[in-house]
């Protein structure tokens, strides 16, 4: 056939950027805060890191095989959700929770769903909460050592009325999951996936903003207090790295402006006034769940339909 | 006789209510979390199956058709009483653990799903081996179910310890747990074909898919029906091609030494 007379559907255009490259630019912009992970927790916090992500690729590749579907462990969304999840871990966690965090991650939340693009709710995150309930003991509190001594972190510190050291927790010099700790870390990677145009600026801002006006609205009114919540926990990791996730993200702009303040408004209200220091990721996952709803809510009007009033 | 039998078979495996007919999901998630627990909740309905379904079909002629739901309710919350006032008497333990949920039988749907679509329309006999075999079905739901999970969850069956401490997953004794072991059990089922209403081969399924839904393509049930039914005929005419083959061969065979003999 003439080739010149084929008539196909729309998309014509076609982008040359892959599912791998995003993936594996977000694996890049991961690397500076797992290294200070490393370098600061020790050889314990490299295993967890290998643990899960070896956890993730392998349960990825299990699964597919076993249900004769085309495995996709070369796109690198594994590689990912094991990184975070390994970056969420307290460092002093027996091997065997962060793996079985993978295993969850992938097959219950990730390929139950029917696979990358499918699952309606960050897998390593859901995974995260998963462990949180499950292992309540090893997740939290004891848990989190720095320099071999158990500290609480900043967070429940703060949680507790004392008060912390705002330059230490930005550059990383406190206890906490392997990832979320360096602030200076995590915003060099931020910075690279904001470069090379993998996540926009929308879902963070409005995230970061609306988390500021919160805590300073219902904590307390001082410029330190909020730079501390700021710099504090998984928020920075979650805002860059787990809230802007393409699947479970809103796809349309004005619908990421709604998202990063829903996850604004959820964090500070569990950090404030929940029973837990941290809100971070319940945050994030339930504000998953509102992706659907925000995404009906704000579809932009079609080409040429613009004056007519519903 | 046979059809009582036939009623405790369609209870227990055809028509699971756990697993198959997806009744009675309240108890079912809530109740589970100890095998102790499941096995309790599940003979407690029971009990109060066998006499409701027996009281129902034997008043189903005197029942006025446009009461007959209040009327059922009625039967069915004064057997609940009188199970919960026994169990207080004779297994406090028990009643405490399930607390709220044994006056809760009365909106159970298996009892009253059971009233409308069998003992309504049946004897009094029947419908009371019905209720025995959906009792006894939902008994063994609730305790595949428990056991999972408190296994899981608290590392024990029926308060053995079998997992140690440090290795339980709390979650299996949550909520979101109770789910996660219902999904796995009925996806379990399914996959081995356990003979159920839901489950037919793929010949002569009125299901859409036969239970077979690795194969259907998209979601049009119309299609998937005419696939089957195309795949069947295929496999038919297969089967009678290569009849026909074999036959042609021995026929064959026969001339040839027909052959060899005349020679």
């Amino acid at each position: 056939m003439n080739k010149l007379l084929n008539v196909s559907s729309s998309p014509h255009a076609r982008s040359n950027v892959l599912t791998q490259n995003l993936m594996f630019d977000v694996a890049i912009a991961m690397i500076p805060a797992s290294v200070y992970g490393v370098y600061q927790f020790g050889l314990k916090a490299l295993c967890i890191l290998l643990v899960t992500i070896a956890g993730s690729v392998l349960s990825e590749y299990v699964y597919e095989s076993l249900m004769g579907r085309p495995v996709t462990v070369m796109d690198g969304s594994a590689l990912v959700t094991g990184m975070i999840l390994g970056l969420n871990m307290p460092p002093e966690i027996p091997l065997w929770i962060p793996f079985l965090g993978s295993i969850f991650a992938i097959i219950v939340v990730k390929q139950l769903y029917g696979g990358l693009g499918q699952n309606f709710m960050n897998p390593a995150l859901a995974a995260r909460c998963f462990l949180l309930i499950s292992f309540a003991n090893q997740m939290s509190g004891s848990a989190f050592k720095l320099d071999g001594v158990s500290t609480a972190t900043p967070l429940s510190v703060m949680k507790n009325g004392g008060t912390v050291d705002v330059a230490a927790m930005f550059v990383g010099k406190i206890p906490g999951t392997i990832g979320e700790v360096s602030v200076v870390a995590l915003l060099i990677g931020a910075a690279y996936l904001l470069y090379k145009k993998v996540i926009s600026i929308r879902i963070p801002a409005a995230y970061l903003i609306s988390f500021a006006v919160f805590v300073f609205i219902f904590g307390q009114h001082t410029p330190a207090f909020v730079l501390a919540h700021l710099c504090g926990g998984g928020l920075i990791f979650g805002a860059f790295f787990m809230a802007t996730d393409y699947v479970t993200s809103p796809i349309t702009p004005k619908g990421q402006i709604v998202f990063g303040i829903l996850l604004g408004v959820l964090t500070g209200l569990f950090r404030l006034f929940g029973g837990a220091p941290e809100g971070v990721s319940y945050a994030i996952i339930i504000s998953n769940l509102m992706v659907p709803l925000i995404e009906k809510a704000t579809l932009p009007v079609a080409f040429g339909k613009e004056g007519k009033k519903a | 006789m046979n059809k009582c039998m036939e009623r405790l078979y369609n209870g227990i495996i055809k028509e699971n209510p756990t697993f198959v007919l997806m009744l009675g999901m309240c108890p079912t998630l809530a109740t589970t979390t100890t095998a102790i627990n499941g096995v309790g909740m599940g003979l407690t309905t029971t009990a109060v199956l066998i006499f409701s379904n027996l009281i129902i079909s034997a008043l189903r002629k005197i029942i006025p058709d446009r009461v007959r739901i209040p009327a059922y309710i009625v039967i069915v919350a004064s057997l609940v009483t009188i199970v919960q006032l026994l169990l207080k008497a004779f297994l406090p333990e028990l009643d405490k653990s399930l607390g709220i949920f044994i006056p809760l039988i009365v909106v159970n749907c298996i009892i009253l799903g059971r009233a409308e679509a069998y003992a309504a329309k049946n004897g009094p006999l029947e419908s009371a081996f019905d209720g025995i075999g959906m009792g006894l079905g939902f008994t063994l739901g609730l305790t595949c179910i428990a056991v999972f999970r408190e296994l899981l969850g608290a590392g024990t069956v029926f308060g053995f310890t079998i997992i140690p401490e440090a290795y339980k997953i709390s979650i299996f004794g949550l909520a979101p747990g109770a789910f996660f072991v219902l999904a796995g059990l009925t996806a379990l089922q399914n996959k081995f074909k356990m003979p159920s209403a839901t489950n037919g081969s793929s010949n002569g399924s009125v299901l859409a898919c036969g239970g077979n839904c690795m194969n259907c393509t998209g979601s049009a049930c119309m299609a998937n029906h005419a696939q089957l039914e195309t795949r069947r005929l295929q496999a038919e005419e297969d089967a009678l091609t290569a009849k026909k083959a074999a036959v042609a061969q021995k026929q064959a065979e026969l001339s040839a030494k027909l052959d060899k003999k005349e020679e």
